[in-house]
C-alpha cells in the first residue's frame, strides 16, 4: 500500500532538505561513499531483518518447515526432519547460518520456500516484471494527476484552495481496497469501459494503476501543495510578476519547480511502497505478480519468500533513491555546488 | 493632503514635462473574511521624468502597498479607489490583468530587496533577466542573450558572460543586487520603483545599490523609492512623502522634509536616527523612560571584566573542509562600558559573541571572566557563573519557549531558590525597569509587538543581575522609532545599573551611538579596534574607510556611492 | 512612570487575535462521526437496530433498505447491527495499534535525539533501516513470523507504522534542542535535566496528542487491509475488518457488504485525520493566542 500517515510525510519532508554542497573533487567522493555506505547499511538491515525473521519462527524449524510444507500439523520422526536439516543447514551455528545467508545474498540467492520446492528468486522473478510495471505506471500517473490537480488549485481564492485541501486529503485517506473495489464495480461492472478481471494490455492495467495512483497522488499532494503556497508568497514570484510574467506561465516556470522538491524525494520511497501495495491491489483485479506472491506466502507462512521480497523490496528502495538523488539534483542544481 | 510635490517654477526642466504618474485620493483596503481593512488613506502625489520621489515609513505605513499599487499589484481582495490614477496621461483604474502585464517590466520596472530572494534561486540569472525581454516579445533568443550580456555589463558585472550563467547563490551580494536591477531594466522603463532594493544588504552593497540608482535617475528615469531608512532616501529623493499607519503625515521637497520637517513624527524619525551625532543624547524623547532605584556601590574595579584572548574557532562546511569564522580575534571589555563590534554578515561576529557567552568552545584562544577562565572549563562549573553573563539576541521571539507567559519566562530566569513572594515582587520590577506594563504579564510573547518583545529579552537578561548583557543585533530587526526606544532604555540601564554591554550589530550608526570602544571585523578578524572618535574620524584600515565611506548619513551632502569599488570577484 | 511610548503602528497580531467563531464544518462532522462510533463501541446495543448474529436465510443479501439500513449478508444478518458491534473490537485494535505505535516511536526517537553517541548511532541506523521498508511491507513480514490472529494485529500495525513516527517525534526533539529557548535556558545556567524536562520534551511531544487521534484512524486502515488480505481476526466476529474479508465472496453479487464498511472505516479515517489536524491548529494557536 502506497497510503501512509502525514506522520510519515513530515518525516520524509525532514529527509527531503538538501544534502551536501561539495566544492572539492574529494568532497564529492566522500558524498559518494556516504550514500554507497547507507545504502548498503540499508540492505544489510533489511538482509538481518529477513534472516531474524526465518530463525524466529515460533517451536523447532524443521518441524516447522516441513508441516508448512505438508499442511498439517504433526510432530515428525527423525528421519522425516534430517533431509530438512540437511537442505536448510538447521545444524549449523545460528552465527554461522547467518553468515551463510548473506554469503547466499551475494549470490544472488535468496533461499528456497518452504513450500514449493524451487528457489525463492524463481518464485519471485517470474512475478517481478508485471509488478514493477504496475508500479513505475502508478508512480507515473499519481506525478500527472498530482501537478494538473495542484497548479489548478493551490494558492487560488480560498474556496478553490479548501476545494483543493480536501481532495488531497481525502485522495491520501483512501484505502486501496476500498478504492479497488469502487472503481471495478463502477468502470467495470456497471459501466463496462474496463475488464473485469485479468487480460493484458492497456485497459487492465488502468483500474490498478489508478487504484495505486490515487492516494499516492493525494498524499504527494499535499507537500507539493504546501511547498506551492510557500513559493508563490516568495519575493522572486513577485518578481517575476513585475516582469509582466502572467500567471500560468509563473506558476508552471518558477513555483512548479520549487514545489515538486518534495515529491521528489518521496518517490523513491514511494516505489517501494506501491510494489507492496500491489498486494491489496493484484489480489482484487486478480492480476499476477509478487503482491499475490506475498499474500499466499504470508497466509501460509513461507518465511524465505517473505524475507526474499522484504529484501528485493529494501534492493529496490536503495537503487530508486540513488536515481532519486540525481534527478533532485538535476531539478535543484543548489546541491551539486553551493 | 494633496500639495503637490514639486514646488512650482523652482526646478526649470522637469516642470515642463507633464507627470509620468500622476496619483490623487488614492486608498487601498483589504477586504477578507474578517472584514474590511483599509491600509491607505488618501494618498496624492506626482512622478516627474529625472526625479526620485521616496516614500517613507516604518512597517505597517502603507508605502509598499501604495507602490505596488502602481503596477496593479495590490494583492488579493484589495480593493483600489483613487480619484485618479494615470501613467502618461492614461487612466490606469479600468486596467485589466493582461494591460497590467504590458505595462510591467515594459514600462515600469521594479527592484525588490536582496536579490538572493528576488530572484529564482534554482536559476541563472542570465535567464531571469532574459525572462523580462522574452515576455515582452523582444527580439530573438540570440539577440537576447546577447543584450542580457550587456546589460549585465552596463551595470558593472565583470564577466558578464560567466556570471549570466550562475545562478543567485554563487554570486556575491554586490553582483546579483546588480542583475536583480539589470532585470527590472531590461526594457528600459521610464519608471523604476525601488521596494526597500538595500534592505538586508551589507552597508558597502547599499551604496553600490543606490550608485546605480543614482545613474538611471541621471539616464532620466523617474524613480519611486520605497524604504524605511530615511538616511537611504536622503541622497536621491528630490521629494520625499512620509506615510504612517496609511495616512501621509508629510509630503514636500526632500530638502525642506529633511531640514525643516513640519511634522512631529517626521522630526521624531529624523531624531531616531542614530549615529555620532546622537552620542549621550535621547533618540527618543518622547518615550517616558521608567524611573530607576538609586544606583548602588559602584563595581569595584579589580581589572577588566572580560578578556578574549586569541579567539580561534572553525566550523565544518557540508562537503569536507572547515571555514575560519573567527581567527585571532581578543579584547577586553571593562566594567560597566560597552564594546562595540560591527561587521558585515559573515565577518565572525555573532560567533565572537556565542564563545564570550560561552555556548560555543574556541578552537584556541580563551575567554576570561573577571579572571577566572570562563572557556575550556566544564559547563558544571561555569553554570554557578552563568548569572553574570546574559544575552539578548535579534529575534527574542524564538528565544522564548512558545508555551510560556511573560511571567513565566522572567520566573524562569530568576533564582530558582527565589521564594514565591520575592519572585513575585522582582517580575514586577524587572518590568518596571524595562517600560513594560504590568498587564503583559500574562501574555504570551507572540502577542506582543516587536518592541515589546525585545524590552521582555532585556527583561529576561536583567534578571539574575547580569555584570555582562551581550546584544547580538539586539535592535537591528526593529523600526527605527521602536529602535530609539530600546536604544535610550539600554543607554539608560548602563547608567543605571552600572552593566556592561557587548554589543554586536551591522549598523554603523547604531554602534556609534552606543559603543565607548569598537572593533571593526572582517572575515573573522578584527581589522581595527579604537574608541569611536577615531574609527569614524580617522580609520586606518583601508575597508573601514570603506564602510565608514559608505556610510549614510543625514547631515553629509556628498554622495557616499563612490566611496566603494565595484566588486571584482 | 511606566506608560508606554505610543506604539507607531498597531501591534502585527492585534488585527488577528482569535475571535469567537463558529467551528469549521469539517470538525463538526469529524467530531460526530467519532462520537456515533464510540457510543456503538461502549454501548452497542443502543444504536443496533436488529442482533448482530441472528440469522434469516429468507432476507439473505439484501440490498440497503428501510428494514435493512446498510442491507444484509449471504446469512441474512442486518450489516448495519454487525458494524455497530463490530465497533468495539476495531476500535481496541486501532487505539492498541497506536499506542504500541507511538510508544515506541517517542523512546527510539528520543533516544536518537538525545542519547550519548552509542545509543542514538545504533536507533539511528535501526530506524534507516526500518524506514526502508513501507509499513504494510514490515506488517506482513510480522503476521508472517506470528500467525494472524487480532493480537498480532495490534503488534503488526504498531510496529509497522512506529519508524515514521519516530522519525517525526526524533526531527521534533532535535529542533527543540537547537531552538532558541533551549539555548537561552542554558545561558542562563539551568541545568541540562531541567532543560530536558521543561523545555525540550513538553514542546517536542505536545504535538503527539493530535498524531495520536490521527494515528488511531490510519491503524484501523492497515489492520482492516490486513483483515482484507484474510490475514486479520477470523470471520465470525463482526469486526469490521472481518467483515470485509467474509464480504468480499459477494462482491458482485452484494457489492454493499465490502463497500460500506469501508465506507465507515474511510468515515473514521478522515475523521481522524481531520481531527488531528485541528487538534493541531488548536496547539499551535494554543501558542500563538
Amino acid at each position: 500500500m502506497t497510503r501512509t500517515s502525514s506522520a510519515e510525510a513530515t518525516a520524509r519532508e525532514e529527509v527531503a532538505a538538501p544534502v551536501a554542497s561539495p566544492r572539492t573533487g574529494l568532497a564529492r567522493a566522500r558524498r559518494v561513499g556516504g550514500r554507497a555506505l547507507s545504502a548498503v547499511t540499508v540492505l544489510l538491515g533489511a538482509a538481518t531483518a529477513a534472516f531474524l525473521a526465518q530463525a524466529a519462527l515460533p517451536g523447532d524449524r524443521a518441524t516447522t518447515i516441513l508441516n508448512i510444507r505438508s499442511g498439517q500439523a504433526v510432530a515428525r520422526t527423525p528421519e522425516e526432519l534430517a533431509p530438512i536439516i540437511a537442505q536448510f543447514g538447521l545444524d549449523r551455528p545460528l552465527v554461522r547460518q547467518y553468515l551463510d545467508y548473506l554469503a547466499g545474498l551475494l549470490r544472488g540467492d535468496l533461499g528456497s520456500s518452504y513450500q514449493q520446492f524451487r528457489p525463492v528468486w524463481d518464485i519471485i522473478g517470474e512475478q517481478l516484471a508485471a509488478t514493477l510495471v504496475l508500479s513505475l505506471t502508478a508512480i507515473a500517473l499519481a506525478w500527472l494527476l498530482m501537478v494538473v490537480w495542484v497548479v489548478a488549485t493551490a494558492g487560488r481564492g480560498p474556496r478553490v484552495r479548501g476545494l483543493g485541501q480536501t481532495v488531497d486529503t481525502v485522495a491520501a485517506g483512501l484505502p486501496h481496497y476500498w478504492l479497488g473495489i469502487v472503481l471495478l464495480l463502477v468502470f467495470a461492472l456497471t459501466l463496462h469501459w474496463a475488464p473485469v478481471m485479468g487480460g493484458d494490455g492497456i485497459e487492465a492495467l488502468l483500474l490498478p494503476a489508478l487504484t495505486l495512483a490515487i492516494p499516492l497522488g493525494g498524499f504527494m499532494g499535499q507537500a507539493t501543495r504546501a511547498e506551492f503556497e510557500r513559493a508563490l508568497e516568495q519575493p522572486f514570484v513577485v518578481s517575476a510578476r513585475m516582469r509582466g510574467m502572467g500567471e500560468t506561465e509563473l506558476r508552471l516556470r518558477h513555483v512548479l519547480r520549487h514545489a515538486v522538491l518534495p515529491a521528489v524525494t518521496l518517490s523513491g520511497w514511494a516505489l517501494g511502497a506501491t510494489i507492496s501495495g500491489a498486494v491489496v491491489v493484484e489480489s482484487i483485479f486478480n492480476r499476477p505478480g509478487i503482491g499475490r506472491v506475498l499474500v499466499t506466502a504470508v497466509s501460509s507462512q513461507d518465511i524465505p519468500v517473505v524475507t526474499g521480497i522484504v529484501v528485493l523490496i529494501a534492493a529496490v528502495y536503495v537503487i530508486a533513491n540513488l536515481v532519486v538523488d540525481v534527478l533532485y539534483t538535476a531539478v535543484d542544481p543548489r546541491v551539486r555546488i553551493a | 493632503m494633496t500639495l503637490t510635490t514639486e514646488p512650482a517654477g523652482l526646478l526649470a526642466p522637469a516642470t515642463k514635462d507633464a507627470p509620468r504618474i500622476r496619483v490623487r485620493g488614492l486608498s487601498v483596503g483589504f477586504t477578507s473574511s474578517a472584514g474590511h481593512r483599509r491600509v491607505v488613506n488618501d494618498v496624492s502625489f506626482e512622478l516627474h521624468p529625472g526625479r526620485c520621489l521616496a516614500i517613507v515609513g516604518e512597517s505597517g505605513s502603507g508605502k509598499s502597498v501604495t507602490a505596488r499599487t502602481l503596477v496593479g499589484l495590490t494583492g488579493r481582495g484589495a480593493v483600489v479607489d483613487a480619484d485618479e490614477l494615470s501613467l502618461d496621461g492614461e487612466d490606469l483604474r479600468g486596467f485589466r490583468e493582461r494591460r497590467w502585464r504590458e505595462v510591467r517590466g515594459r514600462r515600469i520596472g521594479v527592484v525588490l530587496q536582496d536579490a538572493l530572494v528576488s530572484l529564482d534561486p534554482l536559476r541563472p540569472v542570465g535567464k531571469e533577466i532574459e525572462e523580462a525581454l522574452r515576455l515582452h516579445g523582444w527580439g530573438d533568443r540570440r539577440a537576447r542573450r546577447r543584450r542580457v550580456i550587456d546589460l549585465l555589463d552596463a551595470v558593472g558585472v565583470p564577466e558578464p558572460e560567466r556570471r549570466a550563467r550562475q545562478r543567485p547563490g554563487e554570486l556575491s551580494g554586490g553582483l546579483r543586487q546588480r542583475a536583480l536591477i539589470a532585470s527590472a531594466i531590461a526594457l528600459e522603463p521610464e519608471i523604476v520603483i525601488a521596494d526597500e532594493p538595500t534592505t538586508a544588504l551589507d552597508v558597502s552593497v547599499q551604496a553600490q545599490v543606490l550608485a546605480q540608482l543614482a545613474a538611471m535617475k541621471e539616464r532620466g528615469v523617474s524613480l519611486v523609492l520605497i524604504s524605511h531608512d530615511l538616511s537611504v532616501v536622503a541622497h536621491l529623493a528630490d521629494d520625499i512623502l512620509v506615510m504612517r499607519g496609511g495616512e501621509v503625515v508629510e509630503q514636500g521637497a526632500a530638502a525642506e522634509v529633511l531640514g525643516a520637517p513640519r511634522h512631529a513624527y517626521t522630526r521624531e524619525l529624523i531624531a531616531a536616527v542614530p549615529g555620532g551625532h546622537t552620542r549621550d543624547t535621547r533618540l527618543a524623547p518622547h518615550f517616558v523612560l521608567p524611573e530607576f532605584p538609586a544606583r548602588g556601590a559602584a563595581p569595584h574595579a579589580d581589572g577588566p571584566l572580560v578578556e578574549a584572548v586569541a579567539l580561534r574557532k572553525s566550523y565544518p562546511v557540508p562537503g569536507g573542509g572547515r571555514a575560519t569564522a573567527v581567527d585571532d580575534v581578543s579584547f577586553t571589555l571593562e566594567r560597566g562600558r560597552t564594546l562595540g563590534i560591527v561587521g558585515e554578515s559573515g565577518s565572525g561576529k555573532s560567533t565572537t559573541a556565542r564563545l564570550v557567552l560561552a555556548l560555543e568552545e574556541p578552537d584556541a584562544g580563551e575567554v576570561r571572566l573577571a579572571g577566572r577562565p570562563w572557556t575550556g572549563i566544564r559547563e558544571t562549573r561555569r553554570r554557578a557563573d552563568r548569572r553574570r553573563v546574559s544575552v539578548v539576541a535579534q529575534d527574542p521571539l524564538s528565544s522564548f519557549d512558545p508555551r510560556w507567559t511573560v511571567e513565566q519566562i522572567l520566573s524562569d530566569a530568576l533564582d530558582l531558590r527565589l521564594p514565591a513572594a520575592s519572585r513575585e515582587h522582582r517580575i514586577r520590577e524587572l518590568l518596571g525597569l524595562v517600560a513594560l506594563p504590568d498587564a503583559v504579564r500574562r501574555r504570551l510573547p507572540l502577542t506582543l509587538s516587536g518592541g515589546q518583545r525585545q524590552r521582555v529579552a532585556i527583561a529576561r537578561a536583567l534578571a539574575g543581575e547580569p555584570e555582562l548583557i551581550v546584544l547580538d543585533e539586539a535592535v537591528s530587526a526593529l523600526d527605527v522609532s521602536v529602535q530609539a526606544q530600546i536604544l535610550d532604555l539600554l543607554v539608560a540601564l548602563q547608567d543605571a545599573l552600572g552593566v556592561s554591554y557587548l554589543f554586536i550589530s551591522h549598523d554603523l550608526g547604531v554602534i556609534h551611538h552606543v559603543s565607548d570602544d569598537i572593533l571593526v571585523m572582517k572575515d573573522g578578524r578584527v581589522v581595527e579596534r579604537g574608541d569611536p572618535e577615531a574609527v569614524f574620524r580617522d580609520p586606518q584600515h583601508p575597508y573601514t574607510r570603506d564602510l565608514v565611506g559608505a556610510l549614510l548619513r543625514l547631515d553629509s551632502d556628498t554622495p557616499s556611492a563612490t566611496a566603494s569599488p565595484g566588486e571584482t570577484e | 512612570m511606566t506608560t508606554l511610548a505610543p506604539a507607531p503602528v498597531a501591534p502585527p497580531v492585534s488585527a488577528s487575535r482569535p475571535r469567537r467563531r463558529r467551528p469549521a464544518p469539517s470538525l463538526v462532522a469529524a467530531i460526530a462521526v467519532i462520537a456515533f462510533l464510540l457510543l456503538a463501541a461502549a454501548w452497542p446495543a443502543l444504536l443496533a437496530t436488529h442482533s448482530p448474529t441472528a440469522n434469516d436465510f429468507a432476507a439473505a443479501l439484501q440490498p440497503p433498505s428501510f428494514a435493512h439500513w446498510f442491507g444484509t449478508d449471504e446469512a441474512g444478518r442486518d450489516l448495519y447491527s454487525r458494524v455497530v458491534w463490530g465497533a468495539r473490537e476495531s476500535l481496541l485494535i486501532g487505539a492498541g495499534a497506536a499506542t504500541v505505535s507511538l510508544g515506541l516511536a517517542v523512546v527510539l526517537g528520543t533516544a536518537a535525539a538525545l542519547g550519548g553517541r552509542i545509543l542514538s548511532g545504533v536507533v539511528g541506523f535501526v530506524l534507516e533501516v526500518a524506514f526502508a521498508f513501507p509499513a504494510l511491507l514490515l506488517a506482513l513480514l510480522l503476521v508472517a513470523v506470528l500467525g494472524p490472529s487480532a493480537w498480532t494485529q495490534v503488534l503488526a500495525v504498531g510496529i509497522g507504522t512506529a519508524p515514521g513516527y519516530a522519525r517525526i517525534v526524533r526531527a521534533q526533539v532535535l529542533a527543540a534542542r537547537s531552538s532558541g529557548y533551549v539555548e537561552a535556558a542554558v545561558a542562563l545556567g539551568h541545568p541540562r535535566r531541567r532543560i530536558v524536562l521543561r523545555q525540550i520534551l513538553p514542546n517536542a511531544l505536545r504535538p503527539l496528542v493530535a498524531i495520536f487521534a490521527l494515528s488511531v484512524g490510519q491503524s484501523i486502515v492497515w489492520a482492516s487491509s490486513l483483515a482484507f488480505l484474510g490475514l486479520g481476526v477470523a470471520p465470525p466476529s463482526s469486526e469490521w475488518g472481518a467483515l470485509l474479508d467474509a464480504g468480499r465472496a459477494y462482491i458482485t453479487r452484494a457489492p454493499w457488504l465490502v463497500v460500506i464498511p469501508g465506507l465507515v472505516i474511510v468515515a473514521l479515517a478522515l475523521a481522524a485525520t481531520s481531527l488531528g489536524g485541528h487538534l493541531r491548529t488548536a496547539l499551535d494557536k494554543g501558542e500563538k493566542a
